[in-house]
């Protein structure tokens, strides 16, 4: 089994956090992830950066745009990763666009995420069906789980298709919005959240986009199985630096 | 072989529709349902009334005779650039303006880099009466004042695109987010043969116009439908679409796509995106574009604004890639002297885009009785400061 299917057995609700590689610091992947499971949190998106994100607000572009000034390649991620898992065992995902992943070629990407211990991917660009129909075998070759995204506009036949096709969780995106700009959840969400719950999918969901406190990751984990915190950590980074992980994780619990 | 798009969205290996979920269902939405509002009469009658009426079309085709005598050929213009708004552009923002009231949209984004894409779309809206929010690179801004300007005057919400290197690829990037953030009451106004599918077979076929009219001009002036080339410069590649279109299968008939090589290929400083890029994902397309050995986008250079893009329609890709077209590049230098011997053969100042189409004829030689369509494809007012700089007039 995979390290993220077993996470979600647990009896808790889950808090993930989204980082962006080589950010703030080019050499600080590793730190973060150690300093992330000691907090305990209990699972990690590794966010490879991208020059044109464009899913992503204000906060993970700019994060995005200096990590790629500090050197960021995947090359080095996968450098810097090696040996990961005798230091941290939370599942670790690679989260990030496709177009760097088909230039560092799909079968050799997945190759590298296996031998350095990575348990799935998050590639919000690499739609559905393309998947299907080029790379699932090698994603389960290399044992590594793809995990796709619905949106409050996303129809309950797609939503049903999606399901399906998945094999950890379901990405719940909050709301019709890019990352990093919720002004807490509404009714909107509630009603979002309460009818994604009714279709008692097979697959979990984790909530995110707009979840940046510890009321927010509440009402967002009240019907779904967990919440990603992105941009929201990105700014303590920016803000404390390494020094912030412990006190913020500590708050959203 | 078709070069057409076929089922999936693809021309051959090009293509398809690389999203976010957020834009499915909007694309989704668009993908179902395009062909069928194009096909409606009501629809094309629409159309093509606002084209006459509105854009002044057909636009002429023009034979060229003093740039035919100085090439020792047969040199036709397609004048596009007699289009209201002064280009090409304006066929498309039409026929997408009125693919947005048929699906009830009330509210109208658009990327531009030069300008011009943006001054046809905020046209268009201005005569419907719907919002328009133009997304612009920073730096576009200020290089490009007079379009700003133009769009203001025309209503519409002009938005600095600060991310990246805050130019078109970033006000693509902007505009799409805009998108994500507004799913239900926004249509995307893309202006070119770019982004997922179905936007670069709609544009082709909102600017097939332009071949449409040049074989039944051609059929009056020379007898026959088809001339021995179509010219046309290519960025993202609409002008070069639409010029092409009835065409793409027809092998007899040459086709003679031209880049911007910008300060020349090898410089660093170029928008050659055929020489210089290779297979990866801009934009939602799976086309070639220019980025460094890691997948990321890098930014472009032409002295024209409107040819300054890392990637190119996928439909070119495939011409590319299959051999089907012709793949010429032509430097800033040679452009802009192009440009210069229009002016002072046929009294026509053309855009700094379609100069590069011009600039052929310098190195690539063709037949005396060769029959040779170049799409014009914009005028050059707008280039005005370019031209006042580069030959200090």
């Amino acid at each position: 089994m995979n390290r993220i299917q077993n996470k979600l057995l647990e009896n808790k609700k889950l808090l993930s956090i989204y980082f962006t590689a080589g950010y703030p610091k080019l050499e600080d992947t590793v730190e973060i992830l150690q300093q992330l499971e000691n907090s305990g949190v209990d699972m990690v998106e590794i966010g490879m950066p991208f020059s044109d994100p464009l899913a992503d607000g204000p906060t993970i572009q700019a994060s995005s745009q200096l990590a790629l000034k500090n050197g960021m390649t995947t090359d080095l991620l996968f450098r810097q990763l090696k040996g990961i898992r005798k230091k941290v065992s939370i599942p670790l995902i690679i989260m990030g666009y496709f177009n760097p992943v088909l230039q560092f070629g799909v079968e050799n990407f997945c190759k590298k995420c296996a031998e350095v211990g990575i348990d799935g991917l998050i590639l919000p660009d690499l739609p559905l069906a393309e998947y299907e129909e080029h790379y699932a075998g090698i994603f389960k070759k290399y044992n590594l789980i793809n995990i796709f995204l619905i949106t409050p506009q996303t129809s309950e036949e797609r939503i049903r298709k999606i399901d399906t096709a998945s094999e950890g969780f379901i990405y719940m995106v909050s709301s019709a919005s890019v990352t990093g700009s919720s002004s807490g959840f509404g009714d909107e969400q509630e009603s979002y959240f309460k009818r994604i719950e009714a279709l008692q999918l097979k697959n979990p969901q984790i909530v995110g986009f707009g979840i940046n406190n510890s009321k927010i990751f509440h009402q967002a984990t009240k019907y779904a199985k967990g919440a990603i915190i992105g941009s929201a950590f990105i700014k303590v980074l920016s803000d404390e630096g390494k020094a912030g992980i412990s006190s913020f994780i500590k708050s959203i619990r | 072989m078709n070069y057409n798009v076929n089922e999936k969205g693809y021309y051959g290996e090009f293509g398809g529709a690389y999203i976010p979920e957020m834009l499915y269902p909007n694309v989704e939405e668009l993908r179902q349902n395009y062909l069928n509002i194009m096909a409606e009469e009501s629809f094309q009658k629409k159309f093509h009334q606002l084209l006459k009426d509105y854009v002044g079309r057909p636009t002429p085709l023009y034979f060229a005779k003093r740039l035919s005598e100085k090439h020792n050929t047969k040199i036709y213009l397609k004048r596009e650039d007699l289009c209201h708004t002064g280009a090409h552009k304006v066929n498309n923002s039409i026929g997408q303006i009125l693919m947005a009231k048929r699906l009830g949209k009330t509210r109208i984004i658009a990327e531009t880099g030069a300008g011009q894409h943006g001054v046809a779309t905020a046209t268009v809206c201005a005569l419907m009466g719907l919002e328009c929010i133009v997304f612009m690179g920073e730096i576009d801004i200020k290089r490009q004042a007079p379009n700003v300007a133009r769009m203001k005057m025309l209503g519409a919400t002009v938005v600095p695109a600060t991310s990246g290197s805050k130019t078109l690829k970033d006000a693509t990037n902007e505009a799409i987010r805009d998108w994500i953030n507004n799913p239900l009451d926004t249509h995307y106004i893309i202006g070119s043969v770019v982004g997922p599918h179905p936007y670069p077979d709609m544009v082709a076929r909102f600017q097939s116009v332009i071949s449409e009219e040049i074989k039944t001009q051609l059929i009056e002036k020379e007898g026959r439908e088809d001339p021995d080339y179509v010219v046309a410069c290519v960025g993202g590649g609409s002008n070069a679409a639409g010029a092409f279109y009835h065409y793409l299968n027809q092998p007899d008939v040459g086709i003679i796509a031209v880049e911007a090589a910008g300060k020349g290929i090898d410089s660093g400083e170029s928008a050659a995106t055929s020489a210089l890029g290779n297979v990866g994902i801009i934009h939602g397309s799976k086309t070639l574009l220019m980025q460094t050995d890691d997948g990321q986008i890098t930014e472009p250079y032409s002295i024209s604004a409107g040819l300054d893009y890392p990637g190119v329609g996928p439909m070119h890709a495939n011409l590319y890639k299959s051999g089907r077209g012709e793949f010429i590049s032509i430097t800033d230098d040679e452009a802009m002297e192009a440009g210069m011997q229009l002016c002072k053969l046929e009294g026509i100042i053309p855009a700094i885009e379609s100069s590069h189409a011009l600039a052929i004829f310098e190195n690539r030689k063709f037949k005396k009785d060769d029959l040779i369509v170049v799409n014009l494809s914009g005028r050059g007012d707008k280039d005005l400061d370019t031209y006042i700089k580069h030959f200090n007039l």
